[in-house]
């Protein structure tokens, strides 16, 4: 297995790196606050720092092929094994972790939420990220649910006590929520094991001999699984702790939310229930399409619905979301690798919403979108980014969100052979008329809180544009929707080779 | 053959010309003009170049060299060409010249962005660099010290970027690529003045519904990807359904679905109803969108995709099709509106959405040739009327675009912009030799010969009521008495025999003159010092029409040759036919039957023109005659005129009915259930397991349990337990969560397998 490469320590780096910097920072008294912010971008600086190295040192030639592969034991009793590995899946979801945490940092900077202890935020911020890198490169079911459920808890601390007035009933929602999922997950896990009687955890081991199993139990260890993914994507009708999470969490708590945590979900049905158990994928697709595209129709009439701008980027997150699935559901190329470019494509452009939503609160003290208005007279900047966004987001061709959509919508007319064209096909229209919704609710939004005059309760205060903080937090996140919409080849290219493999197509 | 192998040149030149204006443009002397400027000047001269070498590479061919059918190649998959002299009437196969660089890959196919020239994306890209040069020079003056000067330029940079990708486009996606950017630009530049909410309303509307047509789009173009294959190429799709080997039934789909798109791109009944609108912008755009983008998009992709229609909806059958019906209507719905437009912007609107009528019907009836020479004339007169409307307004009117509060008698005023705006009539109108007739003319004579007679007599009718209206646009603005000058003494006074007379009743008089406040607007420059107060005189003081400084005339005559000479590419009677040798593709469409001219068939159009525009004169003259008050005297009429007036009732049902639905009612009930169903089975759940666990863990400490269930957000009142075990209780609290949902994991692992 270590063939590929000599640089197998670089998995294990990437994932435990931040950990130096939160045992460091348990070191450092509280009151050390710009010491801890040093401390903590330094961490996640390194952490990028390998990130960097790997995306230099990957061949990009085996992107199908699982690379700087660590396979030792680890809990024995129980035949897991420690198993990390890096495909063209996992590489950019990695990537866009480690940038996401940096610029979280940077922006956390000189926008600490109340009630202040930036020692903590950061500490967990860290223990987040070990938890998100760790999730994408494991290859064993134990080391990823471990993973997995590592990021519950930083999340659930970050809204419970830096989140806004309603933080307990949103922490608690969300914690419990997500927690319900895992455990059927587990227990689909451990009945995958058992039924299979595979050697280990291992997800390769898995997926060698899960035919042995009759299909009415695949059915079953699926839906275990379908609910721990599909509640943290999240799917309707299961989302309903997103908006309550998204609107209370900090702005960097929203950020880490979005651009990461929700694509875990679609990672796991990517990594693990399609390749593992791909004749129950094929039982499943038609409902988890179905899902998704009522997830399209009815996260977009939500958004209509919202009256606070933060609430309504967290509904549209359930639209998004059910491009990503409803391109999952077709189990075809186009549409795994479309489902792929839109999480990463979600992370960049959602991401950035919800820090221009945190900027524009921090500026006005409200969200309430009939109360805002001029944003493009007051601070011109942020404005103009708003509108970037709004546009990327709403799928507009040249910027990143665009391949997320689109390929998802081709490949419904075409699945997978054994799933119904004429169903797919109804899915294909359903969400293409959801491109509509989109771009009513975000140019609505647009147009109240950027365009006319500024409100006169806030015509004469001073609003000062976007700052050095916000400015380098957010040109990387700027700069890649717009490369990434115009050349998308950097990311299906490494993608694409990885998809054959999960989809069983190649290699 | 450089140029045609380098024409990606044309669309990036703007493209790059846009991201350094928004970058750098403020900081330049000419606040970014000068660089938008420049580029457009580069790609018109690479377009002509391109043309030029286009043109020798058809008479090559004609001539018999190899020059033309040389290799090319597609992904590095070379075509094998159709045979070189198949088809008898052509002699000479013209290939296009088609290069791409790998754009994307999925499941080991990688998809281009490329350019894909032939004849038809030649014409187009001449004429959208033609227009879009002079509509910046235009706007030089014209926008001088807006307060969104440079974001202006940047945007018609991207814009015309937008176009240019979309006509070079190699394949389908590359084309909604430009589709879509036009579509952005249009939202920016309609919204130009974003202060005010009934441009950004406007703005907003053109998104929405071209966005809506875009379902069409996105549908039609994976339906065609797939039905050719798995390729977007459109030189691929093209020859395999000129060759049949698609299916009728997929071709129809995809035929219907982009049709919806075109109908929504190119204002086509209907979804018209943005364009008018969409005047809220300022008139340079106008003329831009207009003549040589955005709404031409749509026309472009079904001649662009033209073997998909033609087989798709039988086109070659002389049947009824739906092209060939939705453009006769649009041409007859849309020239009755512009009889009751006070706006002079908005008769030019309507005129565009009437004209596009003839392209998609020509098109509809097989008349490709023709439609396509429409596009091509069509442009230069609109940008030509557009620009001059532009001129009135920043010379004539004081920033009004009302033709019956601040026009009238601006003929001996405004002399150049006066005999411009007649030359473009006059073509509008198809009145011989102007460019307009021409094509028209083609359209018509074509669309008999098909087998579309009825189709060929609606086109008359809108021909008679084109002259018609703009008999009136032209008599309002240019004729009669100046009614400009100070606003306020003609708002309340206003020439009774004018308004009275024209479309109102005496009990409504006052009515319709509000509306026509309320519906004209103006290119003021917001607030700030837009024009020159010194040129100008201030708001309140005397304004005195006058000619426009020649940065806006010179435009307005380079069109207006255009417009004069421009149909003379294509006039049958003069054996020429340059614009069919040159455009007309010989390689993977149709063969096009070509009628041949009918001198009874022009005179007879020419003479309904005319008489249409006496007929109208002549009432004006005469202070409209017998027909003066009719809307109170008949019933019919004033019903009439009030359909008309409210646009047949499509804005209200569209924005009261559909979007209306949509965002209130619709929107609040899916919320409603978000909030009380799924979410009160969530809590429900929540608050039964609670129960579960506390029944089960009963030894585990209460306070803990309380913690949960407040935490759970049932008790909302009493939940100050949970910051405390937040705080104490962290570790437990989380294990007693775990073993609950861990229970009720096993409880159902025993129930189920």
């Amino acid at each position: 297995m270590e063939t590929l490469s000599d640089h197998n320590w670089v998995l294990s780096a990437a994932v435990f790196l931040p950990l130096v910097g939160v045992v460091a920072m348990l070191l450092i008294p509280r009151s050390e606050e710009l010491l801890h912010k040093l401390v903590a971008l330094g961490t996640a600086l390194a952490t990028l720092g390998i990130g960097v190295f790997i995306l230099f040192t990957f061949d990009y030639d085996r992107a199908g092929t699982l690379q700087y592969t660590v396979n030792t034991t680890w809990i024995d009793v129980i035949h897991s094994r420690y198993i990390v590995g890096l495909d063209g899946i996992s590489l950019p979801l990695l990537l866009l972790s480690m940038v996401i945490v940096v610029l979280v940092l940077v922006y956390s900077l000189n926008h600490i939420p109340d009630p202040g202890n930036p020692k903590a935020l950061f500490i967990l911020i860290l223990l987040l990220e070990v938890g998100m890198n760790g999730t994408f490169v494991a290859q064993d079911l134990i080391l990823f649910f471990v993973f997995f459920e590592v990021v519950l808890l930083p999340m659930y601390f970050m809204i419970g006590v830096w989140g806004g007035e309603q933080r307990k009933y949103a922490s608690i929602k969300f914690f419990l929520f997500t927690l319900f999922g895992s455990a059927l997950m587990l227990l689909a896990f451990l009945a995958l094991y058992f039924k299979t009687g595979a050697a280990s955890f291992a997800i390769a081991d898995l997926a060698a001999s899960s035919s042995s199993i009759a299909h009415g139990t695949q059915l079953l260890i699926f839906g275990g699984m379908f609910m721990g993914f599909a509640i943290k994507v999240p799917m309707f009708p299961f989302h309903t702790w997103l908006p309550d999470a998204h609107t209370q969490a900090p702005t960097v708590g929203s950020v880490l939310l979005a651009a990461i945590l929700l694509k875990l979900g679609t990672y796991g049905f990517i990594r693990i229930a399609i390749p593992i158990l791909p004749d129950a994928a094929v039982s499943w697709a038609p409902w988890i399409g179905l899902l998704a595209v009522i997830g399209i129709i009815y996260g977009a009439l939500c958004c209509l619905a919202q009256t606070d701008m933060k609430r309504l980027i967290a509904f549209s997150s359930v639209a998004h979301m059910g491009f990503v699935m409803l391109g999952i559901s077709t189990l075809t190329s186009y549409g795994l690798n479309a489902a792929l470019f839109g999480m990463v494509a979600h992370g960049l452009i959602t991401g950035m919403l919800f820090f221009v939503a945190g900027s524009t609160k921090e500026r006005f003290h409200t969200l309430e979108i009939k109360r805002l208005g001029g944003l493009l007279l007051q601070a011109p900047h942020l404005g103009w980014i708003l509108g970037m966004c709004v546009m990327a987001s709403l799928g507009l061709p040249g910027l990143a969100g665009f391949w997320g959509e689109f390929p998802a919508i081709l490949s419904s007319y075409q699945p997978a052979p054994g799933l119904s064209e004429p169903l797919f096909r109804t899915f294909m229209v359903v969400a293409a008329a959801g491109t509509v919704l989109a771009a009513g609710y975000l140019l609505w939004l647009y147009q109240r809180v950027a365009f006319g005059e500024p409100s006169p309760e806030f015509a004469h205060h001073e609003i000062h544009d976007v700052e050095l903080p916000e400015w380098l937090a957010w040109t990387p996140l700027l700069i890649g929707i717009v490369v990434f919409g115009l050349v998308p080849n950097l990311m299906f290219k490494l993608f694409d080779p990885a998809v054959q493999v999960v989809l069983g197509l190649k290699g | 053959m450089f140029f045609l192998d380098h024409a990606w040149l044309i669309p990036v030149l703007p493209a790059v010309a846009f991201a350094i204006i928004l970058l750098v443009g403020k900081r330049l002397p000419g606040k970014g003009a000068e660089i938008g400027i420049t580029a457009i000047l580069a790609s018109l001269v690479l377009s002509l170049l391109a043309a030029a070498q286009w043109i020798q590479r058809v008479n090559d061919a004609g001539a018999g060299h190899e020059g033309a059918l040389g290799f090319f190649t597609t992904l590095g998959r070379s075509i094998a060409p159709r045979a070189a002299t198949a088809g008898g009437e052509h002699a000479a196969v013209v290939e296009p010249v088609i290069h791409s660089i790998t754009w994307w890959q999925s499941g080991s196919t990688t998809f281009g962005i490329g350019t894909h020239i032939d004849g038809l994306a030649v014409a187009l890209v001449v004429v959208v660099t033609i227009i879009s040069s002079l509509v910046q020079i235009f706007s030089l003056e014209y926008m001088r010290g807006d307060r969104r000067y440079t974001h202006y330029f940047a945007g018609l940079s991207l814009f015309t970027a937008g176009m240019l990708n979309l006509v070079v486009a190699e394949n389908t996606l590359q084309l909604l690529l430009g589709w879509e950017i036009m579509g952005l630009c249009s939202f920016m530049l309609i919204g130009h003045w974003w202060e005010e909410q009934a441009n950004s309303d406007a703005a907003l509307k053109a998104f929405f519904t071209t966005r809506t047509g875009d379902i069409g789009l996105l549908v039609g173009i994976s339906i065609v990807f797939f039905g050719a294959g798995q390729t977007f190429s459109i030189y691929e799709t093209n020859e395999m359904a000129t060759n049949g080997q698609i299916s009728h039934l997929v071709l129809l789909m995809a035929s219907i679905a982009l049709f919806i798109a075109v109908i929504g791109k190119s204002g086509q009944f209907p979804l018209h109803t943005w364009l008018p609108d969409a005047m809220a912008g300022p008139t340079p755009v106008s003329a831009l969108i207009h003549a040589a983008t955005m709404v031409v998009a749509g026309v472009y992709l079904v001649a662009r995709l033209y073997p998909v229609f033609y087989d798709g909806f039988s086109i070659g059958n002389g049947g009824v099709n739906p092209m060939v019906l939705i453009g006769g209507i649009t041409i007859l719905i849309a020239a009755a509106l512009a009889f009751v437009q006070v706006d002079i912007k908005k008769v030019l609107a309507y005129s565009t959405v009437s004209q596009l009528g003839y392209m998609v019907m020509g098109l509809g009836a097989g008349a490709w040739t023709a439609a396509v020479f429409h596009i091509f004339t069509h442009a230069f007169f609109k940008a030509l009327l557009f620009l001059g409307a532009g001129s009135i307004s920043h010379s004539g009117s004081h920033h009004s675009f009302n033709m019956k509060t601040s026009m009238g008698g601006l003929r001996k005023k405004m002399p150049i912009t006066f005999w411009t705006f007649i030359i473009g009539t006059l073509a509008l109108a198809g009145i011989f030799p102007f460019a307009g007739f021409w094509s028209k003319d083609e359209i018509l004579v074509a669309a008999g010969a098909n087998g579309y007679s009825t189709f060929m007599v609606i086109g008359l009718i809108g021909a008679f009521m084109t002259a018609a209206y703009m008999t009136r646009c032209v008599y309002l603005t240019f004729f009669g008495e100046y009614r400009g000058g100070d606003h306020h003494g003609d708002v309340h006074a206003p020439d009774p025999a004018l308004v009275g007379a024209l479309h109102a009743s005496e009990g409504n008089e006052e009515l319709t003159l509000e509306h026509d406040l309320a519906v004209a607007h103006d290119d003021h420059g917001h607030g700030v010092p837009a024009h020159g107060a010194a040129a100008h005189g201030g708001h309140d003081e005397h304004f005195e029409p006058h000619e426009s400084p020649l940065l806006l005339t010179v435009p307005l005559m380079i069109l207006a040759a255009l417009a004069m000479f421009g149909g003379l590419l294509n006039a049958a009677p003069f054996g020429i036919e340059k614009f069919k040798d040159w455009v007309e593709p010989t390689i993977a469409y149709p063969e096009f039957a070509h009628a041949d001219f009918s001198y009874s068939k022009a005179i007879v159009s020419v003479c309904l023109a005319l008489a249409g525009g006496v007929i109208v004169f002549a009432l004006y003259q005469r202070d409209l005659g017998r027909l003066r008050g009719l809307t109170r005297r008949s019933r019919l009429a004033s019903a009439g005129y009030t359909f008309l007036w409210n646009k047949y009732y499509l804005d209200d049902l569209y924005e009261k009915g559909v979007v209306y639905f949509i965002k209130k009612p619709l929107a609040a009930a899916m919320y409603w259930i978000n909030q009380h169903v799924i979410d009160g089975v969530v809590n429900g759940v929540g608050r039964g397991s609670v129960g579960v666990g506390r029944w089960t863990y009963r030894h585990i400490d209460q306070q803990v349990v309380d913690g949960a269930v407040n935490g759970a957000g049932l008790a909302a009142g009493s939940s100050g337990g949970f910051l405390r075990t937040l705080q104490t209780g962290r570790v437990s609290q989380y294990g007693a969560l775990l073993f609950a949902a861990a229970g009720i994991g096993a409880l159902i692992l025993v129930i189920v397998v």
